[in-house]
């Protein structure tokens, strides 16, 4: 079994390095720290929307809002009321996990387009809110001089790369509570509904619970990784709200593969080191973009990280069993895989490669 | 009472701009089963290219209508082809994300070509009537009269014609309809192109009395899906009463509470709904 993990194993382990070297790297070039500090934050905020969207199959647009509230929490309090970014931070992830179960309420009661378009609305409205409530939010002039984090000890986080590790240990965390969540009860229960939520239903799982708790994990993370991103910038204005930014982590999502545990963060940075080779471009940027989202839905749904799942599983499985146990029972196949071993177990032992993307999309990479 | 005279106009006005849009969002929800979140894009693009064909080519009023119309017909010909034909088998929110990728495709387009700045299109009926003692500009008549003559139409061509009774019957039920030799993929062409048509209509009617910019669509997207789920997805009365209702409920709120109680209507109207009757007012026929 060992053997047959390396190479994922072997994966993750080259990414965590990158990050823990990055600074090195990149040193004496704060630009660029700061772009990879970026990069890291949206991941973050991408394992949200990949909890509620890889994960369980449920479309959220209000993502990017609940981003923005996280933002505004840390940005006025740190500024306007004075608090300390510790307090701000932690009042932030409160407040937006709050507000993803209290939404959560309404908007799972919807289901398939109907959510999204509810989704949609919520994050408009309190994209309105923002840029409306002029006395609170201060609207279009957005809310500039927002603290650093305070030291901890030795840990001076007004170090650009201190507090890049800040992040990256957020981040790493977020990784490490998808893949828990993934080969978790609660995670297959969430899998379970993004192939067929009656499916689900008609086997015992507590479909409407198991969405309330990923909308409301994923707008936690979402406010985690706003409250990051305003420290980090110093300054915030209503576009970090925006349905836009929805739409960048979607993008995140889809490059980096959709319900995988390595996508988002893979999808992060080389879309963020993109927008930075487009920097020149600057207007063309979407021009270029929008059809990379189009192509890449209509010909490869499910990501880098999630065909190089396939890849080593197909791999693995051609070593395993020399004669193909049959492609009928792939379905079956893929889920028992799934339940019956350890991490980063792959998906049907033999899938049919010319399976449409429908099938291929709801057996999921991992 | 003549401010609510001119108000009841406006509100006709923007009511039919809006029925004209949403009926075609509803369309394509109803043969295809997903939200064209471009939708918002495409109107703006409607728009731009009715100003173009208007200012810069020299055509008529009515004619550079005709040919936007007919111009961004093609275009979801096109799209339907390329984009949403080849995810026919994908679960629907490979869809939504497609049109994502098509939004911000046109918005940087758009951009790209006529600049982000506002412009503005005059209006070759720019002059003022008087009804009932109210004064209303004539470009408002029009839009009443122009969205009345092309909802009769629209009706009769989804009664009437082969062609409209074949999108219907493809909205009812697909298998029966593919049953009856119907061709789903002609039916998803055509769709495309008359929801596409309609949304650049109602750009070009209300063009001359809103500015044309980038950002048009995207606060029109959100009203006219406010509007295709209070009428119910896939309805077509609904949203002809869903797009009155809401535009009454915006142009009255804003006369006589505040412009922000005008905007926030369409809002509290869609959350509500969605909480309380997702399905909409008309929207239990074609739920799937």
């Amino acid at each position: 079994m060992t053997t047959l993990l390396r190479p994922r194993l072997l994966g993750v382990l080259l990414i965590a390095i990158a990050f823990l070297v990055a600074p090195m790297l990149v040193s004496g070039q704060p630009y660029l720290l700061r772009i990879v500090t970026t990069a890291a934050i949206y991941a973050i905020a991408a394992y949200g929307l990949n909890i509620i969207l890889g994960l369980t199959g449920q479309l959220s647009l209000a993502h990017g809002a609940f981003f923005g509230v996280g933002a505004y929490i840390v940005g006025l309090a740190t500024t306007d009321h004075d608090w300390s970014f510790w307090t701000a931070f932690g009042v932030a992830i409160l407040a937006t996990t709050v507000l993803g179960y209290a939404s959560g309420l309404i908007a799972l009661r919807t289901q398939g387009a109907y959510f999204a378009i509810f989704t949609m609305a919520l994050g408009f409205l309190i994209f309105i809110i923002i840029i409306r409530w002029e006395s609170v939010t201060h609207a279009h002039s957005g809310v500039s001089g927002i603290k650093l984090p305070e030291s901890i000890g030795p840990l001076d986080f007004s170090d650009p790369v201190v507090l890049y590790y800040l992040v990256i240990l957020f981040l790493a965390g977020a990784a490490y509570m998808t893949h828990a969540i993934l080969h978790s009860n609660a995670g297959r229960s969430l899998v379970a509904i993004r192939t067929s939520e009656d499916l689900a239903k008609s086997i015992g799982v507590n479909v409407g619970v198991s969405k309330q708790l990923a909308y409301t994990a994923s707008a936690g993370f979402a406010g985690l990784a706003g409250g990051l991103f305003a420290t980090l910038n110093g300054f915030i204005g209503a576009d970090s709200a925006s349905i836009d930014l929805t739409f960048q982590f979607l993008l995140f999502l889809l490059i980096g593969g959709m319900g995988t545990v390595m996508g988002p963060v893979v999808g992060s940075v080389l879309v963020a080191f993109l927008f930075e080779l487009l920097q020149g471009l600057e207007s063309y940027r979407f021009i270029v973009l929008g059809p990379i989202i189009v192509l890449l839905v209509i010909f490869a749904p499910r990501g880098i990280v999630g065909y190089l799942n396939d890849f080593l599983t197909s791999r693995r499985s051609r070593r395993a069993s020399p004669p193909p146990s049959g492609g009928p029972d792939g379905r079956n196949g893929g889920a028992d895989g799934r339940s019956g071993s350890g991490p980063d177990q792959g998906t049907a032992p033999d899938r049919p490669h010319a399976t449409s993307a429908a099938a291929a999309t709801s057996e999921g990479g991992l | 009472m003549t401010l609510f005279i001119q108000q009841l106009i406006n509100g006709l006005a923007l009511g039919g701009i809006y029925c004209l849009a949403a009926i075609g969002l509803t369309l394509v929800f109803g043969v295809l089963g997903f939200p064209n979140l471009a939708h918002g894009a495409l109107f703006m693009v409607g728009g731009y290219v009715t100003y173009t064909l208007l200012v810069d080519v020299g055509l008529p009023y009515v004619v550079a209508i005709v040919c936007a119309a007919l111009i961004l017909a093609v275009i979801g010909v096109v799209f339907e082809r390329l984009i949403f034909h080849p995810l026919r088998h994908a679960p629907h929110t490979h869809h939504m994300i497609a049109t994502v990728g098509v939004m911000f495709f046109l918005i940087s387009l758009v951009q790209e070509i006529w600049g982000t700045g506002f412009l503005r299109m005059e209006s070759p009926f720019d002059g003022r009537m008087t009804v009932a003692g109210a004064q209303i500009s004539t470009q408002r008549i029009i839009i009443v009269i122009t969205a009345m003559v092309v909802l009769i139409a629209l009706t009769l061509f989804l009664k009437r014609s082969v062609h409209g009774q074949s999108i219907e019957a493809i909205e009812q039920d697909r298998t029966g309809a593919a049953l009856v030799g119907i061709n789903a993929n002609v039916v998803s062409m055509m769709t495309f192109a008359v929801s596409f048509a309609l949304v650049a209509i109602s750009a070009g009617l209300v063009a001359p009395i809103q500015l044309l910019s980038p950002g048009m669509g995207e606060s029109l997207s959100l009203i006219v899906f406010a509007i295709i789920i209070l009428g119910g997805l896939g309805s077509l009365p609904g949203a002809i009463i869903g797009g009155f209702f809401i535009a009454m409920a915006e142009v009255m709120a804003s006369t006589y509470i505040s412009v922000g109680a005008g905007q926030a209507a369409v809002f509290i109207v869609l959350m509500a709904v969605l909480a309380i009757k997702p399905t909409g007012i008309f929207g239990t026929v074609v739920q799937r």
